[in-house]
């Protein structure tokens, strides 16, 4: 959010909603309502005294009500931007006409009750809507006591409760008497999965997962005793490493109970909540929990409808924005694109996926006006101070009250002047208001300072702003220290005024002391090859490779095979049941007859070199000719595989088929099919078991599909499926729904209880214990379907190659699971498609265009600067090549040169892989190596200043 | 060691965990006591067992790495 909220070319308006967008794509007015907030974002500095000062109390939406807030306030500490603002619904001044308290007490006078909405339009050439999804609300219903029994709450609420941050600081209380709940009880699937009144048919994705976590997390909280219970339909862990999260979960005691309750009452005296279910043997079980939580599904947003007029696009039958398998994230209308939940249930990874597509749609669409209006800034030459005697100017900074109101500033400053090198000092109201930079910039040249110490608030928001500050008065950015005497000093630190002013004087000292040994740092920039690399062709690999050729970007494209297409070629419908094949060879046209991209197939990567920006490899095709190709960024879409299986009579058989057979058998000769009288499924062959505890996330819509199509082609064809937990997550639940009313029969084993399968004659039997009729079943198929595990493939000589981690399951890792899901260990690397976990095809071809939009960002300059903050070799470096090993980058290498007398080694370092983690240098025993800006020298310097008591 | 005795503590917090968390107790206004002085790292991976040793040896009645 931060980088979002600085960043130069990105406006945030907030408070706004939009009203009309006009004209078409790459030529849109959109008209935005902006309502008033009441304070001037350019002169609040989010010091909180309005908040402080403001009589008004009202309930806090973002602890979901637990918690109260003032009328004048910010949503929640990170907030960007961070700015308070005054909800006039519940301003005493606004509703009564008196007050004015904020106003009175602002220091900054900030304070506008003047304020008015405004309307503004915005030219633009595309439009993102991302609005997100609202929680289901269980107060619809009546059955689950929710908003009668006070200890039942929603998941939301409860995740309000439970967070360290959240209005209880994470100690958990019943609601009803605020004692420890020591039993809780989840509900699944509350507004979803169910087509009764106010439900939503479709499943939310999210909450098994969620739930499992807050079962984890519960037992964290409370003491070992304490009991977590869910009670779900089907657990649906189907994402990456879910089902081990889900296993390891009920290995430490999380009670999955396979049942829907139906009843909850008060508990005794009105504490607790009294739940009775069915259990399997028909009988009825009433336990008492100390709390019951919701967990509750995802809804569109509540002005979805409205939205979708404005924007003139079609919302699917809930209210979600409609979009397609190959084009996930655009809307019905060209140029405006959907990011995020929107489009449907979905969790963090898939979201953020989305949302890069999205962005990766505009730009294609906006690709002629690339960088036209986009701002850059510029600076005057850095003098050159390194050699000088440290002149350090200190800025001590009051922040209004924030910091002047418990730490004595004055006594700071005063101090500040007695420490060594220290030639200005100054004491500021608000060191960071644009004036103070001007006063900064005034005093660096006047007084020929060559080091600046803020003692301010924190450098993970303030720093590059005073660095922008030295910048421009011709000094280096890194040539500036802050100490953080508002965040980790007065602020937490009230109550010891003393104390807080002493520990402020130590982090002056430390600063100072470390800004002493400072040294200017200069972005390194390298060439950016614009050119970009993609590993495999099947449908992830392709949709990459014209997604580059769209940007401007020339692409080599190497597919293995002798053909393009990949797995795509063995599917018959996408899971929103479009025909895939007219769409597959469209595809592969386009890319053959493009002449941005070059196809080389039967063609392996055999060599790799290089980092981020610059790579170098090597081609080998069949005919063993070889070709260098040069490269700044890289997909990797190298795909999966169905896997053989090595049970239920698998190959030994002719009747049992894997997914892909069948379909291919069943293809053009209905004939047979046709003559069947019986079909079983059976799911989860080779997954979530030990070989491969993962669940394949697709086999069971692929499944509810053809079960689907075998009863639509016959009625009275019958068939049955065995499986462990369905997963027809999202939308894909109306699948099953489906399969369910046209009569397939569903029957449900476990990890213990496998079906066991044999032949008799012109028959497969298939026999089990059917949980709801509490009897063996046998059952005579003619055909039996398995639905074999996913596996990545390709991968493990690409991951040697350039050295990117891969997980357990053999599966590509993303640099963060959630928040860059399509980037890799490596930057420059991007994944896409089934090599990084197992999806369908319209997940697939968001997860591609995404790996686009990131990998767009390196290539759309010539040069791209590098972290200053990265290692350094010394020349105390004696190449032992500790360091070399524990690189988590693989940055460093050991190099062999010409010393005096005889050959010598040491180490180099790659500014363009180092992240400046300084791994290696902890582990140097003779500081051979260093992180600019913390070196040992500055580390050991604040050491020594916090020990020289002052 | 009577009540008065207030120890100094070096922190090593990394940037992107700890010394965030400490950035969120500020604006959450969670109280603590303030005597551990923070210094800034790029990783707790970053601090070598040296700057310990030495933060021991020379005084410090304790040494936290947070990461």
């Amino acid at each position: 959010m931060v980088e979002c909220g600085r960043h130069l070319n990105i406006e945030i308006h907030t408070l706004s909603e939009i009203t009309e967008v006009a004209g078409s794509v790459g030529n849109y007015t959109v008209t935005v309502k902006q309502k008033p907030r009441f304070v001037d974002m350019d002169k609040c500095i989010a010091c909180g005294l309005c908040a402080e000062k403001c009589p008004k109390k009202v309930a806090d939406e973002f602890n979901m009500g637990i918690s109260k807030r003032k009328a004048v306030y910010i949503q929640y500490g990170q907030t960007v931007p961070l700015k308070y603002a005054i909800d006039d619904s519940s301003c005493l001044y606004f509703q009564k006409g008196k007050c004015r308290a904020c106003e009175k007490f602002c220091p900054t006078g900030a304070i506008n009750f003047e304020d008015v909405e405004t309307t503004k339009t915005i030219l633009t050439g595309a439009v993102i809507l991302s609005p997100g999804h609202v929680p289901f609300n269980p107060g619809k219903y009546d059955y689950t006591g929710y908003g009668r029994i006070p200890d039942v709450v929603t998941s939301m609420e409860y995740e309000r409760m439970l967070s360290a941050g959240g209005p209880l600081m994470g100690h958990l209380a019943k609601p009803s008497d605020n004692q420890e709940p020591l039993s809780i009880a989840w509900l699944q699937c509350v507004g979803s999965r169910s087509i009764s009144r106010h439900d939503r048919s479709y499943c939310s994705s999210v909450c098994c997962m969620y739930a499992i976590k807050q079962c984890l997390v519960t037992a964290d909280h409370l003491p070992s005793h304490a009991t977590q219970t869910v009670f779900y339909m089907d657990i649906r862990s189907h994402g990456k490493n879910f089902d081990r999260y889900y296993e390891d979960a009920a290995e430490k005691g999380v009670r999955f109970i396979r049942e829907r309750p139906h009843t909850f009452d008060p508990g005794p005296n009105g504490s607790g909540v009294s739940i009775t279910w069915m259990d399997k043997d028909g009988g009825k079980r009433t336990e008492l929990f100390d709390m019951a939580v919701m967990s509750v599904g995802m809804e569109p947003p509540s002005d979805a409808e409205k939205l979708s007029k404005i924007a003139a696009i079609d919302l699917d039958q809930w209210g979600f924005a409609r979009t397609d398998s190959f084009s996930p994230s655009q809307s019905s209308r060209k140029g405006i694109c959907i990011g995020g939940s929107f489009s449907g249930p979905m969790a963090i990874p898939r979201s953020v996926t989305q949302a890069s597509s999205a962005a990766c749609k505009v730009s294609m669409e906006l690709a002629s006006a690339k960088g036209t209006l986009t701002k850059e800034r510029t600076y005057p030459e850095e003098r050159d101070v390194d050699q000088g005697e440290p002149r350090i100017g200190v800025f001590v900074c009051s922040c209004g009250m924030n910091i002047a109101g418990v730490v004595d500033v004055k006594a700071v400053a005063e101090y500040a002047k007695t420490l060594p090198d220290v030639v200005f000092v100054e004491n500021n109201l608000f060191t960071c208001s644009t004036d103070t930079q001007v006063i900064i910039g005034g005093k660096v040249k006047e007084l020929n300072l060559n080091r600046v110490v803020i003692a301010a608030c924190t450098p993970r928001t303030h720093e590059p702003l005073f660095q922008e500050t030295l910048k421009d008065a011709g000094l280096n950015g890194y040539l500036m220290e802050m100490a953080n005497i508002r965040n980790h000093n007065a602020w937490v630190h009230k109550n010891t005024p003393e104390m807080a002013t002493q520990k402020a004087k130590d982090q002056v000292r430390m600063a100072v002391a470390k800004v002493a040994l400072a040294s200017s740092l200069r972005s390194q920039s390298v060439p950016v090859t614009q050119k970009a690399l993609v590993i495999g062709g099947g449908l992830s690999g392709m949709t990459a490779a014209l997604g580059f050729s769209e940007l401007g970007y020339d692409t080599v494209l190497i597919e293995k095979s002798d053909q393009l297409g990949g797995n795509a070629h063995y599917l018959e419908k996408t899971a929103d049941g479009q025909t895939l094949r007219p769409a597959l060879e469209q595809m592969i046209a386009d890319v053959e007859n493009n002449a941005r991209i070059t196809v080389m197939k039967k063609a392996t990567l055999a060599e790799a070199k290089g980092s981020v920006g610059n790579f170098t490899g090597l081609i080998q095709t069949e005919e063993n000719a070889r070709t260098d190709v040069s490269f700044g960024v890289a997909v990797v879409a190298t795909g999966g595989r169905e896997t053989k299986p090595s049970e239920y009579m698998y190959g030994s058989d002719p009747g049992v088929f894997t997914h892909l057979e069948f379909d291919a058998f069943t293809a053009g000769k209905s004939d047979a099919v046709l003559k069947a009288e019986c079909v079983a499924f059976i799911q989860c062959v080779g997954s979530r078991n030990k070989e491969r505890p993962y669940c394949s996330r697709v086999c069971c819509t692929h499944t509810v599909k053809k079960a689907i199509a075998l009863k639509e082609m016959d009625p009275e064809k019958q068939v049955f499926v065995f499986y462990r937990d369905i997963r027809t997550y999202g939308v894909f639940e109306t699948w099953y729904h489906k399969a369910r009313q046209l009569g397939v029969i569903f029957i449900q084993y476990d990890s213990d209880t496998k079906p066991d399968v044999r032949r008799e004659d012109a028959k497969i039997v298939v026999t089990a214990t059917d949980p709801i009729l509490q009897q063996p079943v046998a059952i005579y198929a003619d055909y039996l379907v398995l639905a074999s595990a996913i596996e990545s493939s390709g991968i493990s000589g690409l991951s040697q190659l350039f050295k990117f981690s891969v997980d357990e399951d053999g599966f590509i890792n993303e640099a963060h699971p959630k928040l860059r899901p399509v980037d890799m260990s490596v930057d420059g690397l991007f994944v896409a498609g089934l090599c990084h976990y197992p999806k369908p095809v319209d997940e697939s071809i968001a997860q591609a265009m995404a790996a686009v939009s990131r990998a767009g960002v390196l290539l759309a300059k010539t040069e791209m600067k590098l972290n200053p903050i990265t290692s350094f070799v010394t020349d105390r470096c004696d190449g032992c090549a500790l360091c070399v090993d524990v690189c988590p980058y693989h940055a460093i290498r050991l190099v062999e040169y010409q010393g005096h007398a005889s050959m010598q080694k040491r180490i180099e370092t790659d500014t363009a892989l180092c992240k400046g983690c300084g791994i290696c240098a902890a582990t140097c025993p003779k500081g051979g190596v260093q992180v600019h800006g913390f070196t040992l020298d500055q580390l050991m310097a604040q050491v020594d200043a916090v020990l020289k008591a002052s | 060691m009577g009540q008065s005795f207030e120890p100094v503590i070096v922190g090593f917090l990394c940037n992107w965990c700890a010394y965030a968390g400490g950035d969120l107790a500020g604006v959450s206004r969670i109280q603590y006591p303030p005597n551990m002085k923070a210094v800034r790292v790029m990783c707790s991976g970053m601090v070598h067992p040296e700057l310990i040793v030495k933060a021991l040896a020379r005084g410090a009645d304790g040494v936290l790495v947070m990461g």
